[in-house]
């Protein structure tokens, strides 16, 4: 716990965000602590706090987003950053500049912290060695999405006071989710129990080594679960490369009213977003304001970003100790 | 030209062993082996002081005609991949690429399976063969349709040559950039099961014994594919299997932290695939060590992980690195260099791989035991990407001669 931390020990002592893999539970619940008094700030009627003043902020998209790109952002400015966003149509790699040479042009800019996107596994931590400042994982490749498990597990820590014993589900396209790396992470590391569902195209080989349990049929997986985290399905892989069609595969592993229901009595619903409506969760589980809880974890992203990047910016300044 | 007499050597004749011995070279051929020999009027005299004296490397199946890396790890002769740009599939690519190293290296080129390696239609093999080709090979990738590779295989026998196969399943494979397993999927990488290469082998190996054709595997990492070949050995089919270092020396666990130079194709195993390959090595089923040398730029190598291009360099490193064999007593010394020299001279036809008196002067003077670490910044040659940076090795070559010609050292 970091309030058991001897006095000195830096609370959360890494110059960036790259992956939720290899960090420590207290470093992990400090993150959230600090987001939750982001959120508390966040439903105030003035939302604005200057500590990131005079602070140069890119949002780096190598892969395209809107939701992501936009709490980063929105986080950023609430800090009081100069926020710039640099999208990948418009990027130079395009034009065959090697990504390299796009973050070592992004250093010359003097960036005091860099959110980066990018489609390949890995390339996040590849820009981080060439940069001066800290850079925050947006999400790469399949690999991980860190802010996106941090506001899950804060969205899960605020409706059922703890993440310790839980039981969670996390169901659907494994095989391509960081979102979905990443929380086996950070759930597992916070003691929750993990469960793994999807077919068996889209579960990635041996994924009990990260601590999870795999289930190929949805009833069972979802059986005494006190949270269930859906997983968006790219159509493009449901016309018969991984699963034979929409219709099969919500049959099959869409969350509907009444498997939530058989699950148990108090299961929270969670989506990374965008959702599929009616593909991999129905529409009036969605929209169930005491079963659901996406539009908060909207909320908490903003919440989280900003602990995030304040915590690395201030430790790149060496205020690490001034809350 | 000069005669050349090494004095107390160990000579290392790949067929049969290591004997202490004077070797005199003259007029480019090895002309005696045996004790106190008499130095002609005016030879150059080199005290071996004991150092092993053993026919240059002949390696199978590099991609560049590297010569400076070559000359610096001891090879003297290289079976080209046809993979060059342009593929060499028009008999005026195949006599230049054999011209490219000489007089310091041999080039024999493969001849491309395929127009443009393409895996559809057959190149003009005859007349590839006819300008130099030794061999005639799929390239990086295997052929996908059976019908074309019986084909290949076919016509290729016809013509007496052994045909190079690339032994991945290509649908299993397409957009797979590691073997599935743990560490591709805590790395988030796309992957493909090992099995893909057994797949392909147990495929070609039908297909080769209906063609009744020779058949050679490039590079072989799994110990399924291994039994397999094992198997279709001990039945008498004319087939044989190469390796690299890096497949007797490394496993998956070498792309954490998305080590791109460790991305290889085909790629990293498991730790158990690891160790089959050196028993397919001790027991004789593989029969071929070759560096597959793909020397790349920076810039083709630092990048994320799936998007780095594939390949390693490994001419400057090849003798040091398989002499781990040697060391750890997997093989006798005569052994590895049989399978660094002789065995794929032997397939290929080359004259090569025996210093006995009479053959080319083509000789590899090294130490066996001395040390050295690896150093990608300083490797010789056209590249750096080597996925052994920082590693002690031992064996170091101090003289290369390429037809009685000193050419490195």
């Amino acid at each position: 716990m970091a309030e058991t931390l001897p006095a000195g020990v830096h609370p959360f002592p890494h110059p960036h965000l790259l992956a939720i893999e290899g960090l420590q539970p207290h470093e992990i619940r400090y993150l959230l602590d600090e987001a939750d008094r982001w959120a508390e700030a966040g439903r105030q009627p003035r939302k604005h706090d200057d500590r990131l003043a005079g602070l140069t902020q890119i949002n780096a998209f190598f892969e395209s987003s809107t939701r992501t790109l936009l709490s980063f952002e929105i986080a950023g400015k609430r800090l009081g950053a100069d926020v710039v966003n640099l999208m990948a149509g418009s990027s130079s790699l395009k034009k065959g500049e090697t990504l390299l040479d796009t973050a070592l042009t992004l250093n010359a800019m003097r960036p005091d912290v860099i959110v980066i996107r990018h489609e390949s596994s890995g390339a996040v931590a590849l820009i981080a060695e060439k940069v001066g400042c800290p850079v925050l994982n947006a999400g790469d490749g399949r690999h991980e999405h860190p802010t996106q498990a941090l506001l899950d597990a804060l969205t899960i820590r605020r409706r059922k006071g703890r993440i310790a014993g839980l039981r969670v589900a996390i169901c659907g396209d494994i095989l391509h989710s960081r979102v979905a790396r990443s929380n086996f992470h950070l759930l597992t590391a916070l003691g929750a129990e993990v469960r793994a569902v999807a077919p068996p195209t889209l579960m990635p080989a041996n994924i009990e080594c990260l601590g999870v349990t795999p289930f190929h049929r949805m009833d069972a997986g979802l059986e005494g679960a006190d949270v269930v985290m859906m997983l968006r399905l790219q159509l493009e892989r449901m016309d018969g490369a991984y699963v034979p069609s929409t219709r099969e595969y919500f049959r099959h592993f869409g969350l509907t009213r009444a498997r939530l229901e058989a699950a148990g009595p108090d299961v929270l619903v969670l989506h990374p977003g965008p959702m599929n409506r009616g593909v991999e969760i129905a529409s009036d589980v969605a929209d169930d304001i005491h079963r659901s809880a996406i539009s908060e974890q909207v909320e908490m992203g903003v919440a989280v970003r900003m602990a995030c990047l304040d915590i690395l910016t201030r430790t790149r300044r060496g205020e690490w100790g001034a809350a | 030209m000069t005669a050349i007499l090494f004095r107390n050597a160990r000579i290392v004749e790949p067929a049969s062993g290591v004997t202490p011995a004077d070797l005199l070279v003259e007029d480019r051929t090895v002309s005696a082996i045996g004790p106190n020999l008499a130095a002609p009027e005016g030879a150059r005299i080199i005290d071996a002081n004991g150092r092993m004296l053993a026919p240059g490397l002949v390696d199978c199946g590099p991609f560049r005609a590297d010569v400076e890396a070559c000359a610096a790890g001891g090879i003297t002769h290289a079976i080209l991949m046809p993979d060059q740009s342009p593929p060499l599939d028009e008999p005026a690519l195949v006599e230049r690429a054999e011209r490219l190293g000489k007089p310091t290296l041999w080039v024999r080129p493969l001849a491309a399976a395929t127009q443009g390696l393409k895996g559809r239609r057959m190149a003009e093999i005859g007349l590839l063969q006819e300008a130099g080709a030794v061999g005639v090979a799929t390239g990086r990738a295997a052929i996908a349709d059976a019908a074309v590779m019986l084909r290949l295989l076919r016509y290729a026998a016809g013509l007496g040559l052994v045909t190079v196969a690339h032994a991945e399943d290509p649908g299993l494979t397409a957009g797979a950039v590691a073997t599935e397993g743990d560490y591709a999927t805590r790395l988030g990488l796309a992957a493909a099961p090992a099995i893909a290469e057994a797949m392909q082998v147990a495929r070609d190996l039908r297909l080769a014994q209906e063609a009744g054709a020779a058949i050679h595997f490039a590079c072989i990492t799994t110990a399924e594919a291994i039994a397999l070949i094992r198997a279709a050995q001990a039945q008498g089919q004319d087939v044989s299997a190469g390796t690299t270092p890096e497949a007797f020396m490394l496993n998956e666990t070498a792309v954490s932290g998305y080590r791109s130079f460790a991305r290889l194709s085909p790629p990293l195993r498991a730790e158990s695939d690891r160790l089959a390959v050196r028993d397919g090595l001790a027991d004789g089923t593989i029969t071929i060590i070759a560096s597959r040398h793909d020397p790349r730029t920076a810039e083709e190598k630092r990048q994320p992980f799936a998007d780095a291009e594939p390949g390693a360099a490994g001419a400057a490193t090849l003798l040091a690195l398989s002499l781990t064999l040697v060391h750890d007593g997997l093989l006798p010394m005569h052994r590895l260099l049989e399978l660094l020299s002789l065995a794929p001279a032997r397939r290929f036809g080359l004259e090569a791989g025996s210093l006995a008196p009479g053959k080319p002067a083509d000789l590899l003077l090294f130490r066996p035991d001395a040390p050295w670490r690896i150093d990608s910044g300083q490797l010789p040659g056209k590249g750096g990407n080597t996925p052994f940076d920082g590693l002690p090795v031992m064996g170091r070559i101090d003289m290369l001669l390429k037809g009685g010609e000193v050419v490195f050292g």
